[in-house]
């Protein structure tokens, strides 16, 4: 065939798309995943500003927040935050950061655009249950959104909903915003399911030649495990979510006791769904991290195996662990012992992943790029939230610390350190997402103000938290034991304010580098994982041969070839082949 | 960090605070060690020209000590919790001094027993937010809520229990020192949480008796 021929018969193939189905109701796993990427950041903006609310609150309570005399009464007196709204601002400052925040851009945009790319393929399995899912994602985001402008505002029963709280409108004084909280979670829910079937058949029928389950990179090992507990986990989620709307609603009592209802019930199918969920968040982010550290340590992840299979195991465990979040909840003390036992075991493949990454590093040659900066500060992040778990792991210290502060340090250390994952993820792959290069110093900077910040904003939670300090509490003022620990409150205040005007380096260089950064070449990072044999940015279909793997994804320094990394699809020959068998 | 735990004033509460103080050694010498180890490999294996990283894809050996060295920690701390958890939650001591607390949005109302001797009937004297008890003697605790989840939390006792609609949940503490504690609520509970607290007030014997006298006898006549 001649050039002109294949060139027309590509045409053919690929026909121009509209802008509609090119940008708006794309099938292309890349755009999706793009589109999932800007309603994340989005999101992560309201979130990130509500936090500000509340801790401009705690540093100085009842003083009227700058900028915000807008809010009408009875939402803010004159800028001054009440408690029935602070409780809703913290109430959907973690549904959006968890839900729509996390999930949309660790799970939907790595997860939609990398499995195809990195396992080699040209799509996904379904691509136009692909396209409904971020399109239902997106209906849900709109729902949470419209409560923030119903009369009564948007829930204000924490992320947790707790029953009886949540299950009656008179007890938060919330009518439609709770019911929209419910229906935009039951939505998210149908669209998590649709990504997490489409991942899973993915993964599992559409690897290309050669590429067995132990040659994927362990991001699409991650992502695999991810959509299996998706899975599993959601429909208690949306079992519990049903029945709390039919509380509120029609007349049922399923958590209410005066009609022989159990708020326990609620904690435990929440918890049943909320500590998988946990795990949904940090997977993602373990493999994103274990790719970034090999790759810019120019050396093979310490310990494959052990690091897919620690992965696997935390995936079982996580099913057997709910009822640590529900030591002092009134659930048989006898429960509470048998959880401590599976809360510290599911600890050691956690410890597992971190001395694997300590090991990658052991004898590499290691380039400090921003993603791998990023990478880093998660794992410093990961180890010091995993470890202060230990703690409430032990029943008889968790009755001190429960609901303290304390609480809240650990699980900012873990979910929120994700956002370093998330920044090294993007850091990353956005040459192959967008077809241009960040601005290098500007990340950099932008690494050290956010790591600096965080810890400063998130480690003295520990102090206030082992002082007893409530979380939840709208002003510590009115406790005085806490009065003396109040300046930590400005201290963290300030810290989060600084924290959040960080981001604004991010911002500015993730949009400047959409538009006007350096064109980028196929494989900037000298990386081995098949989304660098794609062309920069992929076309439609991905990939111009069909890739055929040929070993692992980590070989790189591999004495095999001069070079320091070695593609999966690069074929050196039969006799290079068998020795490397 | 030791010095942020607020005054033990409890009998077990020294039982928590070891296993604390424990995890807390454990934990921090667990952090130096990764962290320090981690702050070498960035600086020793940096990458320089000429030198190329090590071509090694694990070492069995040491993953196996590293996976047994933090599980076999874990599991004994684990034990190590057992009979202290059980102390706390589930062995009440036998007391003859026995309170209900009911909780609501945004009250503690604690109850002694009226004439009759008993608690939970129409005579029983009645307190908003404040309860009164004699050092050095277990006092049982009735736990009940009427509208949401509460959590009873006496931070200087290192006593917390979720007070839950529905339900009588039995719990336990000892004072150990005479003295005014603060007892706030620690599960949100609606708009007003923030500021749901009570004080507890310990007293020697002797007090305790002058103040029964004033307030439960009083009452009783």
């Amino acid at each position: 065939m001649s050039d002109t021929a294949a060139a027309h018969a590509l045409h053919e193939q690929h026909h121009e798309l509209g802008f509609i189905r090119t940008y708006i109701f794309s099938t292309d796993h890349k755009m999706i995943g793009r589109q999932f990427l800007f309603m994340g950041l989005l999101m992560i903006i309201v979130g990130g500003l509500l936090a500000m609310l509340v801790r401009w609150q705690l540093a100085w309570p009842e003083t009227p927040v700058p900028g915000m005399t807008f809010i009408p009464e009875p939402y803010m007196y004159e800028g001054i935050i009440p408690p029935q709204t602070y409780n809703a601002i913290f109430t959907m400052h973690a549904t959006i950061m968890i839900f729509f925040v996390v999930m949309p851009i660790m799970v939907g945009t790595f997860g939609n655009f990398l499995i195809p790319l990195m396992i080699g393929t040209g799509d996904m399995a379904f691509p136009k249950l692909n396209m409904l899912s971020f399109w239902v994602g997106a209906l849900a985001t709109v729902v949470m959104l419209a409560s923030f402008f119903v009369p009564g505002g948007p829930a204000a029963g924490g992320w947790t909903s707790y029953a009886t709280l949540a299950a009656k409108a008179q007890y938060t004084g919330v009518e439609w915003g709770q019911h929209l909280w419910i229906i935009s979670l039951l939505i998210l829910g149908v669209s998590s399911l649709m990504g997490s079937i489409n991942y899973i058949t993915t993964i599992v029928n559409m690897r290309a030649p050669g590429m067995s389950y132990f040659r994927m990179p362990l991001t699409i090992w991650s992502l695999f495990i991810t959509a299996i507990l998706l899975l599993l986990a959601l429909p208690v989620l949306t079992a519990a979510l049903a029945m709390l709307l039919f509380d509120r609603v029609a007349g049922t009592s399923f958590f209410l006791p005066e009609g022989g209802g159990e708020p326990l019930l609620w904690q435990h199918m929440f918890w049943f769904f909320g500590h998988p969920e946990v795990y949904i968040l940090v997977l993602p982010a373990m493999g994103v991290t274990s790719d970034v550290l090999s790759t810019f340590s120019r050396k093979p992840i310490f310990g494959y195996h052990a690091m897919a299979f620690s992965m696997i195991a935390i995936a079982f465990l996580s099913w057997i662990v709910w009822g640590h979040h529900m030591f002092v909840s009134g659930m048989n003390p006898l429960l509470g012992t048998a959880f401590m036992m599976t809360t510290m075991v599911i600890a050691v493949p956690s410890a597992i992943k971190v001395f694997n990454w300590l090991g990658t590093l052991w004898g590499g040659s290691i380039r400090l790029t921003s993603p791998m900066l990023f990478a880093l500060g998660f794992v410093s992040n990961f180890l010091i939230g995993g470890l202060s778990g230990i703690f409430m792991a032990s029943t008889p210290v968790d009755i001190f610390i429960h609901d303290t502060y304390y609480i809240v340090a650990h699980f900012h250390y873990v979910v929120a350190g994700i956002v370093f994952a998330l920044f090294a993820a993007v850091y990353y792959w956005f040459p192959k997402m967008f077809g241009r290069k960040m601005n290098e110093p500007m990340a950099k900077i932008h690494f050290v103000l956010t790591y600096i910040f965080f810890n400063g904003a998130f480690f003295p939670m520990h102090f206030l938290g082992v002082g007893g300090h409530m979380r939840r509490i709208y002003n510590p003022m009115q406790y005085e034991f806490l009065m003396p620990m109040q300046h930590w409150n400005v201290f963290i205040t300030v810290s989060a304010l600084l924290l959040g005007a960080s981001q604004i380096f991010f911002l500015v260089n993730f949009i400047w580098s959409l538009f006007a950064g350096k064109k980028a070449e196929k494989n900037p990072w000298q990386a081995n994982t098949l989304e660098w044999s794609a062309p920069t940015p992929p076309p439609h279909g991905n990939f111009e041969v069909q890739p055929v793997v040929y070993r692992g994804p980590y070989e790189y320094s591999s004495p095999e070839v001069k070079e320091d990394w070695l593609p999966q699809d690069r074929d050196l020959g039969a006799g290079a082949a068998a020795r490397a068998h | 960090m030791l010095s942020w735990l607020p005054e033990d004033v409890s009998t077990y509460g020294h039982e928590i605070d070891s296993l604390f103080y424990l995890i807390y050694y454990i934990t921090g010498a667990t952090f130096i060690l990764v962290t320090v180890l981690m702050v070498v490999f960035l600086i020793l294996y940096r990458e320089r020209p000429g030198r190329r990283a090590v071509y090694s894809h694990g070492n069995t050996t040491l993953e196996i000590i590293w996976t047994i060295i933090p599980a076999v920690i874990l599991v004994v701390l684990a034990f190590m919790s057992v009979s202290t958890w059980a102390k706390v939650k589930r062995e009440v001591p036998d007391t003859d001094f026995e309170l209900r607390v009911v909780a609501k949005q945004f009250n503690w109302e604690v109850s002694y027993p009226g004439p009759d001797g008993k608690l939970g009937t129409e005579d029983d004297i009645k307190f908003d937010n404040d309860m009164h008890v004699p050092v050095n003697k277990p006092i049982r605790l009735v736990l009940t809520a009427t509208d949401v989840i509460h959590s009873f939390f006496i931070p200087n006792m290192r006593f917390k229990q979720d007070v839950v609609p529905g339900r009588d949940i039995t719990a336990w503490f000892e004072g150990t020192k005479p003295g005014k504690y603060e007892l706030p609520c620690a599960e949100l509970c609606g708009f007003g949480h923030s500021g749901m607290k009570g004080w507890l007030f310990v007293y020697t014997p002797e007090d305790y008796k002058k103040w029964a006298d004033e307030h439960l006898a009083v009452k009783t006549q």
